[in-house]
């Protein structure tokens, strides 16, 4: 049993446990951090979309058909791979991000996916998205060309929904 | 360079820990209960994230409302226990820095500690991952910040379907249902934060998980006075619309947040080799140490004193091997044994007075033989010609331990069995005998410091007899850097000596001693 400790070395052990506390505390919301500068805001350019099949269907003929289980009796026979699709983005005519996406899963019969975060200067910018989900070799099959005002500490995000008529922002 | 380092800290602590001790004591220095502290303000942090819970809204859209709520309407008692909440899950990891960094410094993370320090890699990645997840809920600005940023890092890593970043790409995209999977995620971590610690501590006994109620009180009012001079706010409601820069971040659980902006990749592969490194420094380089103890069934009566001493549960008893007429014998954990010689010392089969047959004893160090610690004694003391005669007996790891030469050092004071001070005592060998262990508050070997004191007192098996007088022996717990303290001691002690005159041979020699109760 150790002695009992007199009233100041209480306090004074209190002060040290006080110090670290608000040592804690002062660490624990500050110094503020910037992650990008005051006068720009951001672009995220992200979808998640499956690209055209890796061939094309092809009609099975009745003698396939016959051979097949009644309940896999599908006129269709298509393959389970999707093509990988080609994506890019500029901004301002310069070319931030141009790129072949692979399909997802170990079948590669997932959809493409992409997320990219880019930091653009406040104000006007002209926005150029295109994509390639086909079996054409050139080209784009999908594209939005349009100018935006990013407003300082504005976070913008391009998706790619199908349904919604391709390139949308949200 | 990890010497030198390590020798460095080592220093820097001593400094800190001989400073807290002249304010507090031993007893109470926050340094030397860091281990402790830990646990209390992991309850701390569970109880007061229980009440937060009861009144916390899980939905996207009622989180940061809800918080707001309970920190500005009844900041009286939910706010307060925010800042609890807060407050202590940051204390958390500077108690931890500080226990890892203490540790490291006292060289306790080699050899047979490697378990403890290994199972604490884990911890500290559930702790953070504890912490962050907890940042995450409030959905404020700031754990806009961590979702966003979290979730980039972890997109990094090849094993995930669809970014998850994609959740948090704008406002519609926020679903109620990853609310509720972040809320079990914080629920669940910290679970297995605590089964993580409960492995941390398996390789030791007794070990300490509640910190001295005064330092608990302390901690707690020092948490309360904060609490309420800098409540835990939150910083403002979470828009996806818009990046929350800047944005004050803890720098306790995120600094390397900025790092995952600029390059997740990177950030990877620092977390990637800190933890490796972290995980193989008990190996580098390996911790050169003696041979482990080992028990001589001839002279092992299967007290259990062996087993209750140990400080790193490295001795239990098993029912007999031999013939002998006792239940059990103890039995070495070769794996868990530092040598440190405490089993030696609480032996009552190590009694010095036994002059037939070799020296032997119950259990034993090979390399440092309880035999040749009496030949070490009788060698000091026919070197000795200083008046009056002295025998030292410190400990490698405290001030006496750069003294070698003219002590019987050993791994530990607590080595030694009090039947050994009585020997010198009672022969008449020497006129005064000075214990220089570890200081109280940081015994390199946990116990031994401890077990000493209470042997002395007679309060612990094995006692020093109640003939052995207490004015000519001297215990200094001193660190290295106190050899002057020690000196001085030392000084004061040999004029207390002077004035005490020889100590006379006892006339009635003593027989070997089995075993000796408290008189």
């Amino acid at each position: 049993m150790s002695a009992p400790v007199s009233i100041p070395r209480l306090i004074g052990l209190f002060a040290v446990l006080a110090a670290v506390t608000t040592f804690a505390a002062a660490f624990s919301n500050a110094p503020a951090y910037r992650q990008i500068p005051a006068d720009t805001g951001v672009i995220k350019f992200s979808f998640s979309h499956s690209a055209d099949r890796g061939r094309e269907c092809r009609r099975r003929t009745p003698e396939e058909l016959a051979k097949l289980p009644p309940n896999m009796r599908r006129p269709l026979d298509c393959p389970r791979s999707r093509r990988g699709i080609f994506a890019e983005l500029a901004i301002d005519d310069a070319v931030v991000f141009s790129q072949e996406l692979p399909p997802s899963g170990f079948a590669k019969d997932g959809p493409s996916q992409i997320y990219r975060r880019f930091t653009v200067a406040a104000g006007p910018h002209t926005i150029a998205a295109r994509l390639r989900d086909t079996s054409r070799t050139s080209g784009f099959d999908r594209e939005l060309i349009e100018t935006v005002s990013v407003r300082p500490g504005q976070s913008l995000a391009l998706d790619f929904r199908p349904e919604h008529g391709g390139f949308i922002w949200r | 360079m990890i010497g030198p380092v390590r020798r460095g800290l080592a220093r820097v602590f001593d400094a800190a820990e001989r400073g807290l001790d002249r304010l507090a004591g031993p007893a109470l220095n926050p340094l030397a209960q860091l281990g402790a502290l830990g646990f209390f303000l992991f309850w701390i942090v569970a109880v007061s994230g229980i009440y937060l819970f009861m009144l916390f809204d899980t939905g996207v859209e009622n989180a940061h409302a809800s918080v707001e709520w309970y920190t500005t309407r009844h900041a009286w008692h939910a706010g307060v226990m925010r800042s609890f909440h807060r407050y202590a899950s940051d204390m958390m990891i500077v108690v931890m820095v500080l226990h890892f960094l203490r540790e490291f410094a006292r060289d306790r993370y080699r050899g047979a500690r490697w378990f403890s320090w290994v199972t604490g890699v884990p911890v500290i990645w559930f702790l953070y991952m504890s912490g962050i997840t907890g940042y995450w809920l409030v959905w404020d600005q700031l754990a806009q910040y961590i979702a966003t940023t979290s979730t980039e890092l972890l997109d990094w890593l090849p094993i995930f379907g669809e970014p998850i970043a994609r959740n948090f790409l704008a406002p519609s995209s926020l679903s109620n249902r990853f609310f509720t999977l972040l809320v079990f995620l914080h629920i669940a971590i910290p679970l297995v934060l605590l089964f993580m610690l409960w492995i941390h501590i398996q390789r030791i006994t007794r070990p300490r998980v509640n910190p001295p109620r005064t330092l608990a009180a302390l901690t707690m009012l020092a948490l309360l006075a904060v609490a309420i001079v800098k409540p835990a706010l939150s910083q403002g409601a979470a828009d996806l619309a818009k990046v929350p820069s800047p944005v004050g971040l803890d720098w306790f659980y995120l600094p390397l947040y900025p790092l995952a902006d600029a390059s997740p990749g990177a950030l990877w592969g620092v977390l990637a080799a800190a933890t490796v490194m972290l995980a193989a420094m008990p190996w580098l380089p390996p911790l050169r140490r003696m041979k482990p103890a080992t028990v001589d069934l001839d002279h092992c009566n299967g007290c259990g004193r062996c087993v209750d001493d140990c400080p790193y549960d490295a001795l239990q008893l098993v029912p007999r091997s031999d013939d002998l007429p006792h239940a059990v014998e103890a039995v070495v954990d070769a794996d868990k044994c530092v040598s440190c010689g405490i089993c030696t010392g609480s032996c009552p089969s190590s009694t010095p007075f036994r002059s037939a047959g070799p020296l032997d004893t119950g259990i034993d160090l090979p390399d440092l033989t309880f035999a040749s610690m009496r030949e070490r004694l009788h060698e000091l003391v026919a070197r000795g010609t200083s008046s009056p005669r002295l025998l030292m007996i410190g400990c490698w790891h405290g001030a006496a331990g750069a003294r070698a030469e003219d002590i019987l050092s050993l791994p530990c004071v607590a080595a030694a069995p009090p039947s050994l001070i009585d020997y010198a005592l009672s022969r008449g060998l020497v006129d005064g005998v000075v214990i220089a262990g570890c200081p109280e508050s940081a015994c390199y070997n946990r116990l031994g410091v401890e077990w000493m004191q209470q042997r002395i007192a007679g309060e612990r098996n094995p006692y020093l007899r109640s003939r052995v007088p207490r004015e000519r022996i001297l215990s200094v717990w001193a660190s290295p850097a106190e050899g002057a303290r020690l000196d001085r001691e030392i000084d004061a002690f040999k004029v207390q000596l002077a004035a005490l005159g020889e100590a006379p041979p006892q006339t009635i020699d003593t027989p070997v001693i089995v075993e000796e109760t408290a008189s």
